[in-house]
């Protein structure tokens, strides 16, 4: 095993019930593991959400944090997807101050390098969109700083493995009954 | 909706009743309620099951929660108990939390305020299910009638499958009230829930047979999951045939009989000497529904150093969480016992290393004063144990030194008997345990072993022993201190008394700076134990003097109905072995 501090995307599909995003943040937390992102959603079946995190940790503290996910009743399958081949991305809307001039054609190529949309224009600013990888947002986010950020939201990870490996490999047969 | 005209009346059932005939479907016979605003229809309800669900009224909700785990630890299924929203929900929370950490199969369930109020700050609103997510295997909140037949159905199934734990039933008012066209066996919907593949593979059993057939030195160290899983006749299949000597966690006592020669007694931080010389020579540990907790091993790195470990477990976050296991197998530990139990063949030779553990088991036993002329607590219960080893007996005791003399002293012989807030350490834990016990085994002797800190925490569930007719006795061993910090405020605060004496503050012993010796300590004694006992109803007496102490016991034990034996026991006795907290084997404490 590697003591090593490592980033690990991990995928939980969750029963849609309420409680259930406070009972596993709650469970984290107590427990005193890292998270750097956590993103919640809907999926294609409504009985089911998708949970995405990032932690931060050796692979002792790992292996726990999957055993005490799986652990939760409503959490029904859990996988580490950073040692698998996948896609992730971070959704960003910025607001960068922007007077009308020069600046705002700067901001606008800066957008158009970093594949961002100008989404919404107004007096004084501008409201850009951008997904990608942590870094590239990072990056992003630093290249607006001198222009002036009014404020910025992000969605946290998502991921997904590629090509024909699923995150979900659904319930295999129904629950032991009695 | 109105279905006072139905055609079909009878199937017809409000909430209440749908729930309480849930419980009488599923077995369950005692459940311990106390009653609320928004807990009323649901006693309305058990009122017409009485003839099948006897309701016993506790008189705190944590009592009767305890009570219901007194059941269930005895018995191995579900305990019930039920209390109305806000302060009696919230009551029930330390022994919800106490249900978890010992992995004791329990239903909760709680009154709430109508849905439609709920999140409004209501009166006695609290939102329970927030509070205890952390705290119980899984919970509900019911906020549609006809969700309650599917979610009794799998709260059972969660609380006795896997390893068991409590859950949680939240049940507006309006929920209770309302009626509906019943399915009384509709589908779960747990598909995150998986019991069925908790099984050890043939070739983890292999392995397991092979590292036993070359061991020199192994070592059995049974914990609660044992008796959980109704595993001690294969435990003890397998100790006749293998010849390991085996040491048990204070939650697994019973699991491996105390009067077998193999028996090593209790492992871990007051556990014998003994065992724990056997822990830090053993090179094979076969670690057996057990979680390496930190009052049994000590400094962590030092455990079993020299072992290879076999750790067999239900629960896969127990596997690696505080020691890494050479073999770690996710098992029912009774199918793993009773597969390896096919095919395993003895070790080699351990002839040495038995005598070794036998040796030592000599050499270093429990041990205290046999010379003193008043009564130790330890003595107590060594007479206890001898008066009442012919009997059908069950032991609770609190928390503090009374519980860990009664580990110490008492042989166990059997799974089941002996309650013990392990986990959680709850004091009060025992009276309403004892109270629950006696409900399930009506037949049995069942003595609460206590201290006097530990009793007042829940003395007033002696009324619920008299009312209800429960002949639970009380073996006070009464030091007028908080035994247990007194015995570390000794060793390690130079016995500065920071608010560990239970008399009066103006008493020169709230200081330590009393006249007392280990004769003079009784002078002075508050309260008067034998005179509330009495007030509610039952039967006390106290002894101070040794040569009283064997009738006093005997009458207790033949008493027609709730007895407390009040006994005068010095302070200053420790509980030894002692490893203090996070060290070793070699800091252990002999005298």
């Amino acid at each position: 095993m590697s003591n090593a501090l490592m980033r690990h995307v991990i995928s939980a599909t969750v029963q849609n019930v309420p409680g259930v995003l406070s009972h596993i943040s709650g469970m984290l937390a107590s427990r005193g593991y890292n998270i750097d992102s956590l993103a919640v959603g809907e999926t294609e079946d409504p009985n089911l959400s998708r949970m995405t995190f990032v932690v931060m940790g050796d692979d002792n503290i790992l292996e726990q944090v999957g055993k005490q996910l799986e652990k939760i009743v409503t959490v029904v399958k859990v996988k580490n997807i950073s040692s698998s081949d996948y896609v992730e991305r971070d959704l960003m809307l910025i607001k960068v101050s922007a007077q009308p001039g020069p600046q705002r054609s700067e901001i606008r190529e800066l957008s158009d390098i970093f594949r961002a949309q100008i989404v919404d224009v107004s007096h004084e600013n501008v409201l850009i969109e951008i997904s990608g990888k942590e870094n590239k947002i990072n990056a992003f986010i630093e290249a607006m700083r001198e222009y002036g950020i009014v404020e910025l939201v992000r969605t946290g990870r998502i991921a997904m493995t590629r090509g024909n490996g699923l995150i979900k490999e659904l319930v295999e047969e129904p629950v032991a009954q009695n | 909706m109105s279905t006072s005209e139905s055609v079909e009346n009878a199937t017809w059932l409000s909430g209440a009743d749908i729930l309480v005939k849930s419980l009488v479907d599923h077995g369950v016979d005692v459940v311990f309620a106390y009653p609320g605003g928004c807990s009323m229809p649901l006693h309305q309800a058990l009122t017409r099951y009485e003839s099948k669900l006897r309701t016993i009224l506790p008189r705190h909700e944590q009592g009767g929660c305890f009570a219901a785990q007194g059941y269930a630890r005895t018995t191995g299924k579900p305990g019930v108990a039920m209390a109305t929203s806000g302060p009696g929900a919230t009551n029930l929370v330390t022994a919800i939390a106490d249900a978890k950490l010992d992995s004791i199969p329990l239903i909760a369930i709680t009154g709430q305020v109508p849905t439609k109020v709920i999140g409004s700050d209501a009166f006695q609103e609290t939102p329970i299910v927030e509070v205890c997510r952390g705290i119980t295997k899984h919970h509900y909140l019911v906020t549609d009638i006809r969700d309650v037949p599917r979610v009794v159905k799998e709260a059972f199934h969660i609380a006795t499958t896997g390893r068991p734990g409590p859950v949680l039933i939240d049940m507006p008012k309006d929920v209770q009230m309302d009626d509906l066209l019943v399915d009384w066996d509709p589908p779960m919907n747990l598909p995150g829930y998986f019991v069925d593949e908790r099984f050890a593979q043939p070739e983890q059993i292999k392995q397991i047979a092979a590292a036993i057939k070359l061991a020199k030195r192994p070592l059995v160290y049974a914990g609660g999951g044992v008796i959980a899983a109704e595993a001690s006749d294969v435990l003890r299949a397998f100790v006749e045939k293998t010849g390991i000597p085996t040491t048990m966690t204070v939650m697994g006592l019973g699991a491996f009989p105390a009067d077998d020669p193999l028996c090593m007694d209790m492992l871990g931080m007051h556990g014998s000497a003994y065992a724990n010389y056997a822990i830090r020579d053993c090179d094979l540990l076969l670690a057996l529904g057990v979680r390496f907790d930190d009052r049994v091993t000590g400094k962590l790195e030092e455990f079993a150093k020299h072992a290879k470990i076999v750790h067999i477990d239900i629960d896969a976050s127990e596997l690696n969480k505080n020691k890494p296991a050479h073999i770690p197998v996710v098992s029912d530990v009774k199918f793993a016992l009773t597969e390896l139990n096919k095919i395993v063949t003895p070790p080699e030779d351990i002839s040495e290393w038995v005598g070794q553990c036998q040796g030592w088991k000599k050499e270093v036993p429990f041990s205290y004063d046999k010379k003193f002329d008043g009564i130790l607590q330890q003595h107590a219960v060594d007479v206890l144990s001898e008066i009442t080893a012919e009997r059908d007996t069950i032991i609770s005791v609190g928390v503090g030194q009374h519980q860990m003399w009664a580990a110490q002293f008492y042989k166990f012989n059997k799974p089941r008997t002996w309650l013990s807030s392990s986990g959680l350490g709850t004091m009060g834990f025992g009276l309403p345990a004892a109270m629950g016990a006696q409900a399930a085994n009506p037949n049995s002797l069942v003595i609460d072993i206590d201290g006097d800190g530990s009793f007042q925490m829940n003395i007033q569930e002696l009324a619920t022993c008299f009312c209800e007719k429960l002949p639970v006795k009380v073996l006070l061993l009464n030091n007028q201190h908080l035994g247990m910090v007194v015995q570390w405020e000794d060793r390690f605060m130079d016995s500065n008394r920071a608010h560990t004496y239970l008399g009066p503050i103006d008493d020169p012993e709230a200081r330590g700076k009393g006249e007392t010796t280990a004769h003079t300590y009784s002078s002075k004694r508050y309260p008067d134990f034998v005179g509330i006992a009495k007030g509610y109803g039952c039967g006390a007496s106290s002894v101070s003097k040794r040569a009283d102490l064997k009738d006093a016991l005997l009458e207790m034990i033949d008493y027609d109905g709730p007895y407390l034996l009040d006994v005068e026991v010095p302070y200053q006795e420790h509980v030894l072995p002692m490893i203090p907290s996070g060290m070793t084997v070699n800091e252990m404490i002999l005298e």
